[in-house]
């Protein structure tokens, strides 16, 4: 499927900072986990145990961590999407026997079957109903406007690239582990082997050397495209709208092309264009770096608490100055 | 949209039907799984939370002691500073991923990250104090009273950083609770160096230091219920699993400790001692309480993902998707 202009190997020059991003496009993601896969291969990511049942639904990977920087998530629609029921209405003009998923997968349904069996409509409507998918979505880093851990990190191990994205430098990460509750989309965790902190780095190292990020490069679908942030959310917009045209009304992107000041976390270095709430892709809603959020009043509040406690202190001498010297003292045990 | 039957090719089969979503606030999570991580911090950082608290707040004590002219008193206090001083670093180098790398923590001041702030209040608190403590103690340190000033001074915002540090986060419970957290922990602390000064000193000249621990008692008991309060919903964890259970010990242990002290603190040693004991277990039962409502915060989707939605439909939109939820 086309989404526009294709990325493939992108020449990245330092001269002149340029926001670098990802666009994953959660409508053509196929679940074949192939970004997981070249992730862990290209950056040497330890594996994580691919434990059937780890995570939900076929999600054996369970969660972004330390060491899985890319996690296909199976999300499961308990009605058909209406990509589905397109699909469905074509297989039926066609009189094709296509067979459609069920969730729980026990066995796929057939319309034509349906159709024929019993007393047609009513039969392939409740076919209709009981037909499931999943909308898988590749996860990864945010690379974050207001980026929650770059904002926390004491040791200035997290930085801000030339390329606008958020990278961890593991020779200098001492695994202090503020980073982790720190980031508002769950992403950044401690690895409890090696003791460091550890995330997306967008490939830094094949920026350098203009080369796409690995998981973009092994896309079969071009699910998710690599290139300078502004040229992606254009192409993005593009995709929403010709969705749009076609029907999928819910088409919408997560984390780009909102107004200024509502824009996820300041803006996000990769975005998503999602089809369902956020919530389901077990997105939060709502997100900022906790950092900018709190801290002007955290701070104020712990600076008015010790004076208070301080206050509280004097009082209890003036208070107890006079019993303190009522009785003589033995300084003694 | 409709699918049609093939067939009569009219009548409509499929017509999407407004299906309401199941889970929490009608909204479904991924598969129910936690869309923030819990913390990685294991039982040192809870313990430093006393300390720190313990080490701040009775260098303030002695420092006040002094200037009254209770060098008895002085001198137990920066006793208890010196060993929350000596603890404190320990702790937090423990709990390091990488405790070789801990001199990283200041390669650099950073003022965006609480941790990086707190780290040097550490320093200047963590170093002075165990010199304040010994130069009252013996006189030997030359510019001694100055490493006490010091002491005094950065032990302030040493007992109450670290409840900013927390409400820094995204974790809800915590991120919250911001402006009620860091009295929540003033008061711990000014309760830890109270009880711990009362243990240490004999009743007579112990009076500035029962009254800090019975102010610390009640201001702690109050600033929790309100913080709690205010949480609403958010503050559930705190009612939950082991984070009510430290929470309850701590209660309890505060309210005997404090009534010890009442009624028997002045007269008994003993009464002195195991008063200033429970009130301390007190102030680290209360710190395991939030240290706990932290991870359970994070872990239950709902927590995070509820208020969320609530904030956007009474019109927060900053850093909010736009997408609605189908309900």
């Amino acid at each position: 499927m086309s989404t526009g202009s294709a990325h493939t190997e992108i020449a990245i020059h330092r001269s002149g900072a340029q926001r670098m991003g990802f666009f994953t496009d959660t409508t053509v993601c196929i679940g074949c986990k192939a970004c997981e896969v070249a992730c862990k291969q290209w950056n040497d990511l330890p594996a994580d145990g691919s434990v059937p049942g780890k995570g939900a639904s076929y999600d054996y990977t369970g969660d972004l961590s330390a060491s899985t920087w890319r996690h296909v998530r199976f999300v499961e629609l308990l009605e058909p999407s209406p990509q589905l029921r397109e699909e469905a209405q074509r297989a039926l003009e066609s009189g094709g026997g296509n067979k459609f998923p069920a969730i729980p997968a026990s066995g796929a349904i057939d319309l034509v079957d349906a159709a024929q069996a019993g007393d047609g409509a009513a039969d392939v409507a409740e076919a209709v109903s009981k037909m499931g998918d999943w909308v898988f979505m590749s996860d990864v880093c945010k690379h974050c406007t207001n980026a929650g851990c770059l904002d926390a990190c004491p040791t200035g191990a997290l930085i801000r690239t030339e390329h606008q994205t958020v990278v961890l430098q593991p020779d200098v990460c001492n695994g202090c582990g503020y980073c982790v509750p720190a980031c508002p989309f769950g992403v950044v965790d401690r690895d409890p082997q090696d003791g460091r902190a550890g995330k997306c780095t967008l490939c830094y190292d094949r920026l350098e050397d203009g080369l796409e990020p690995a998981c973009a490069k092994s896309c079969p679908t071009d699910s998710i495209q690599f290139g300078p942030h502004e040229e992606l959310v254009e192409i993005a917009s593009r995709r929403v709208a010709r969705l749009h045209e076609r029907g999928i009304e819910g088409a919408y992107l997560y984390g780009a092309g909102d107004e200024p000041d509502e824009q996820l976390a300041g803006g996000l270095g990769a975005f998503f264009l999602l089809t369902e709430p956020p919530e389901l892709y077990g997105l939060p809603a709502q997100a900022d770096s906790p950092v900018q959020e709190n801290v002007v009043p955290a701070t104020l509040a712990a600076v008015g608490a010790g004076l208070l406690a301080s206050a509280g202190a004097v009082i209890a001498f003036v208070a107890a100055g006079r019993l303190s010297r009522r009785r003589p003292v033995r300084e003694s045990w | 949209m409709t699918a049609t039957d093939p067939t009569t090719s009219t009548t409509p089969v499929a017509t999407p039907a407004p299906e309401a979503i199941a889970g929490d606030g009608g909204i479904r999570s991924y598969h129910g799984q936690p869309v923030l991580k819990e913390p990685v911090w294991s039982w040192e950082i809870p313990c430093y939370f006393y300390t720190g608290g313990l080490t701040g707040a009775s260098s303030g004590l002695a420092f006040l002691a002094e200037l009254r002219g209770n060098d008895l008193l002085a001198r137990r206090a920066w006793a208890a500073a010196m060993m929350g001083g000596v603890a404190s670093p320990l702790l937090l180098i423990s709990d390091l991923g990488k405790p070789e790398r801990f001199l990283n923590m200041l390669r650099m001041f950073k003022v965006t990250s609480p941790m990086s702030v707190g780290s040097w209040i550490l320093v200047v608190a963590g170093g002075s104090t165990p010199l304040a403590a010994i130069d009252a103690w013996t006189g030997w340190i030359p510019g001694g009273k100055y490493a006490r000033r010091t002491a005094a001074m950065f032990g302030l915002p040493l007992a109450t950083y670290t409840a900013a540090l927390v409400s820094n986060t995204a974790i809800p419970v915590w991120h919250k609770a911001h402006r009620m957290l860091p009295f929540v922990f003033g008061s711990g602390a000014a309760m830890s160096a109270g009880a711990a000064t009362v243990a240490l000193t004999p009743p007579g000249a112990a009076a500035p230091a029962r009254r800090l621990a019975l102010a610390g008692a009640v201001a702690g008991a109050v600033t929790s219920e309100l913080m709690e309060h205010r949480l609403g919903e958010q503050g559930e964890p705190y009612k939950q699993g082991a984070a009510a259970t430290f929470r309850r010990v701590g209660r309890v242990a505060g309210a005997a400790g404090a009534l010890l002290l009442v009624s028997r603190g002045r007269s008994s040693r003993a009464a002195a001692v195991a008063s200033g004991m429970l009130l301390s277990a007190a102030a680290l039962s209360t710190r395991w309480s939030v240290f706990k409502a932290g991870f359970q915060s994070a872990s239950d989707p709902k927590y995070v993902i509820g208020p969320q939605r609530e904030a956007i439909s009474r019109g927060e939109r900053r850093g909010a998707a736009r997408r609605e939820p189908r309900i």
